[in-house]
């Protein structure tokens, strides 16, 4: 055996959650030295692959790992430390308060024997790597003044300092600037010039194709596929990760006749975003995409009253508004689903029914003003029906749902209050790639009834095939609208990604 | 047999069928124990002591309900009944017309809600965690009351409001009614309203419940400002009981109350616990301590054996959570 052992060789990989399959029989295996490439769509079972190769989770019985050559029949993540595996997370848990040398070095100091601190050896440490990356700052600095790309850096530093020799990057590029994505992708390059092993994640194909050697491709949790980038297109890849193969239907229509249910002037928010003009009207879905950041959902907390507006005019069905909480912006017809079901959406460990009528408590009072069983037995009934959502009983906690059902629920508990305007965040975040089909026929439904949506998504296929005008929105402002039915969905992803 | 362990499950839960079966063991016990155990004397006894631990316990509740705690319990309720006592010795003493009972009353309600309110407000709209602002409103009240009356015995107050904690109606003693009136409406106000379905809802997730639109911090409020005007009923109760007032009495309820409402099957995180399990729970605590003490056995050892008692009820817990439900 001449040839080093891969840097990392995982077959029949299935994790199940309950009684999702989160990962169906995966394998991953990655090369010293290799820039590899994880790529999918949310919910594919990207970060479950992580979180098992790093010791979060444990897989399913029947899955072979190796590390360097090392067979594990279980990976802790102190294992997994210590053969030199690191992760860079989304967050970068990174302490604010404390300095660049203390976040890069501490932890390699921390088993020293005597247990004291010695702060010239974290400098020494910090400095040394941090000239291996070619980069220079000031140690001295405290975390919290540096910026994002900066706290990347030193995250990327400190799984030097403990001898990471397979380093995973979470979306390292999500909120960063073109010149800033620049500097980090060189940094990638150093390190595996320098023999280190880098897993990439990134929703951005075009770094995806530059910068790796070999991409792995996830859908549903099934491995689609290992492809050298060489030669690969950005659509090829699309396509390989969305399982599309573009018999999808442009579901677009002019609307112009119907009336406008909402209308916002020049809206801005310092810091969100600004001068926003917008016209919905009954029976259209605006689908508003962009990237992380742009602020979109920033946009719709404030049409839902969670934030006000610096400036700027909203008008539903022709009266101006002003919300002075979601209160109101409820009693005028608007609802609002969260990107965010766990923390936002819903009341989880609360039961299904609980979780529906909660926004619609007034209705179903006795004449007394006290709680009627049979009014809420009645709309609880009602919407499980009329959206046909799978569930055991309705006193059951909504945690027994699945994510596309959940969803459902969420839907419900808005429609209950007749709105006018429903404000659909991420609608499929966590939803399988089966029930989304689901929900857009919901939505599609409720639209021809009259109810004028706005639809904020990270999926641009899905703003394409759903909306009836597709809203680019990038640094806070509209930036581009498109028609569906005369636009390709490469014109709006060329601007997005661009 | 089985068929009617399951309608009973059905109606009252699992969690009351359990404490009502470990009530009856407990009773029975008792009874072959000691024969006075299940005597008039000692079930009137018992009757009496319950109410007090009661109203406290209730107004402890629904802010554990809302993933809270409020503290100052005991001093409000101390507080409420040092303005009732204030409000008879201030128009006569001994000699106070009922007038002066029924302003006293009031009062001693408007003192224990508006110390509630102000918990509540700091709570909901500054945000402080629970404990610290209870905390620091039971040693302002305690400080605040040791200051007005020195530390000492306020007494001497007329014939007539004796019989509020020593008197029966219909054969029932008093006390025991006002617990029982108490806990009904608890019971409907969280069961049945609006305010009572928010405050579940907020304890388990209180920014998705805001999202929901719900008026959060308004709901936050109220439950401390009930939970305060619970307290100043706890406080009448007690002043009537003992005839007098001494701030801190009733201190060492402070925990107990919160072993009760956990006991009761109240979720320590929020968001779960009902009513009647929480009575049912302070009904089985009074029985052990009365049955231990009239076995002769200490005071403290009862204390000691409501400790224990809490200790195997977790136990018993994690092992019913762990395997019996696997059958659903």
């Amino acid at each position: 055996m001449t040839a080093s052992p891969p840097a990392i060789h995982f077959e029949h990989i299935t994790k199940t959650f309950g009684g999702v399959t989160a990962l169906d029989d995966v394998s991953l295996t990655v090369l010293p030295g290799e820039v590899h490439c994880l790529a999918g769509e949310n919910g594919c079972g990207k970060s479950t692959i992580i979180k098992i190769i790093t010791g979060v989770y444990q897989p399913d019985a029947g899955a072979e790992m190796e590390i360097f050559g090392h067979k594990l029949s279980a990976i802790t993540p102190t294992i997994a430390r210590k053969l030199g595996i690191d992760v860079i997370w989304q967050d970068l848990a990174l302490f604010p308060q404390m300095s660049v040398a203390e976040n890069i070095a501490f932890e390699a100091v921390l088993g020293n024997v005597p247990r004291v601190v010695r702060h010239s050896k974290m400098r020494d440490k910090a400095s040394e790597v941090l000239q291996r990356l070619g980069v220079n700052l000031d140690l001295e600095a405290p975390l919290h003044t540096l910026s994002v790309a900066e706290r990347q850096i030193v995250a990327v530093g400190r799984a030097l300092v403990g001898e990471a020799k397979l380093v995973f990057m979470d979306e390292p590029t999500a909120s960063l600037t073109k010149s800033e994505t620049d500097k980090l992708l060189n940094i990638v390059d150093k390190l595996s010039a320098d023999g280190v092993a880098v897993v990439f994640v990134s929703h951005r194909l075009a770094e995806v194709l530059k910068i790796s050697s070999r991409v792995t491709v996830l859908r549903d949790g099934k491995l689609v596929g290992v492809y050298g980038t060489e030669g690969m297109t950005q659509s090829r890849l699309t396509e390989l990760m969305t399982g599309h193969t573009f018999d999808s239907v442009v579901a677009a229509q002019d609307r112009n006749d119907a009336p406008t249910v909402l209308e916002v002037k020049n809206l801005s928010r310092r810091g969100e975003f600004k001068n926003i003009d917008l016209t919905i009207r009954a029976g259209e879905i605006v689908g508003v995409t962009g990237l992380i950041g742009a602020g979109r959902t920033e946009l719709g907390h404030a049409l839902f009253g969670m934030s006000r507006p610096d400036s700027g005019e909203i008008t539903i069905n022709g009266a101006p508004v002003r919300f002075r909480s979601n209160r109101d912006a409820i009693a005028c017809g608007v609802a609002y689903v969260s990107e965010d079901r766990l923390t936002l959406g819903l009341v989880q460990p609360q039961s299904i029914a609980d979780n529906i009528v909660l926004p619609v408590l007034d209705k179903i009072l006795d004449k007394l003003g006290l709680f009627s069983a049979a009014k809420k037995e009645k709309t609880v009934h009602a919407w499980i029906n009329d959206l046909a959502v799978k569930i055991g009983h309705p006193d059951d906690p909504i945690t027994t749902l699945s994510g596309g059902n959940q969803q459902r629920i969420v839907l419900a508990k808005w429609l209950a209050t007749k709105p006018k305007l429903l404000i659909l965040d991420s609608p499929t975040v966590g939803v399988d790639v089966g029930a989304r089909a689901g929900i857009f026929e919901i939505v599609r439904k409720l639209a021809s009834e009259g109810l004028a949506i706005l639809m904020i998504t990270d999926e641009i296929p899905e703003a394409y095939y759903n909306s009836d005008r597709v809203i680019h929105m990038s640094g806070g402002e509209f930036t581009g609208e498109y028609d569906p039915r005369t636009s390709t969905i490469h014109q709006i992803e060329e601007a997005v990604f661009a | 047999m089985a068929k009617t362990y399951q309608k009973l499950r059905d109606m009252l839960g699992a969690e009351v069928l359990g404490l009502l079966m470990f009530l009856v063991v407990v009773v029975i016990g008792f009874g072959f124990a000691s024969p006075r155990f299940l005597s008039a004397a000692n079930l009137g006894s018992m009757a009496f002591q319950l109410p007090e631990l009661g109203l406290l316990t209730l107004a402890m509740l629904v802010p554990i309900l809302t993933g809270g705690l409020n503290l100052a319990i005991t001093f409000t309720a101390n507080i409420s009944g040092l303005t009732l006592a204030w409000v008879l010795q201030s128009n006569g003493g001994v000699d106070a017309p009922t007038s002066a009972f029924v302003i006293g009353v009031i009062a001693a309600l408007a003192v224990g809600t508006l110390a509630g309110f102000v918990m509540g407000v700091v709570i909901a709209y500054v945000g402080a965690h629970p404990i610290l602002v209870s905390l620091a409103m039971m040693i302002f009240l305690r400080g605040l009351g040791e200051f007005l009356t020195h530390g000492g015995d306020i007494s001497g107050f007329p014939e007539y409001i004796q019989p509020i904690g020593h008197g029966f109606f219909l054969g029932i003693p008093i006390p025991l009614l006002i617990l029982l009136f108490a806990a009904v409406g608890w019971h409907l106000m969280l069961s049945r309203t609006r305010h009572g379905f928010a405050a579940y809802m907020l304890g388990s997730n209180i920014e998705a419940t805001r999202y929901s639109g719900i008026h959060t911090k308004r709901t936050l409020t109220l439950v401390y400002t009930f939970s305060g005007t619970m307290c100043a009923l706890a406080g009448i109760v007690m002043l009537s009981r003992f005839n007098s007032v001494r701030v801190g009495h009733g201190e060492a309820y402070i925990l107990i109350t919160v072993l009760a409402c956990f006991l009761g099957g109240v979720d320590p995180f929020g968001g779960f616990g009902r009513v009647f399990p929480v009575v049912m729970a302070l009904v089985i605590l009074q029985v052990l301590s009365s049955g231990l003490n009239l076995l002769g056995a200490n005071q403290h050892l009862a204390t000691a054996v409501w400790g224990l008692f809490l200790i195997a009820v977790m136990v018993i817990r994690w092992i019913w959570n762990r395997f019996a439900r696997k059958q659903y």
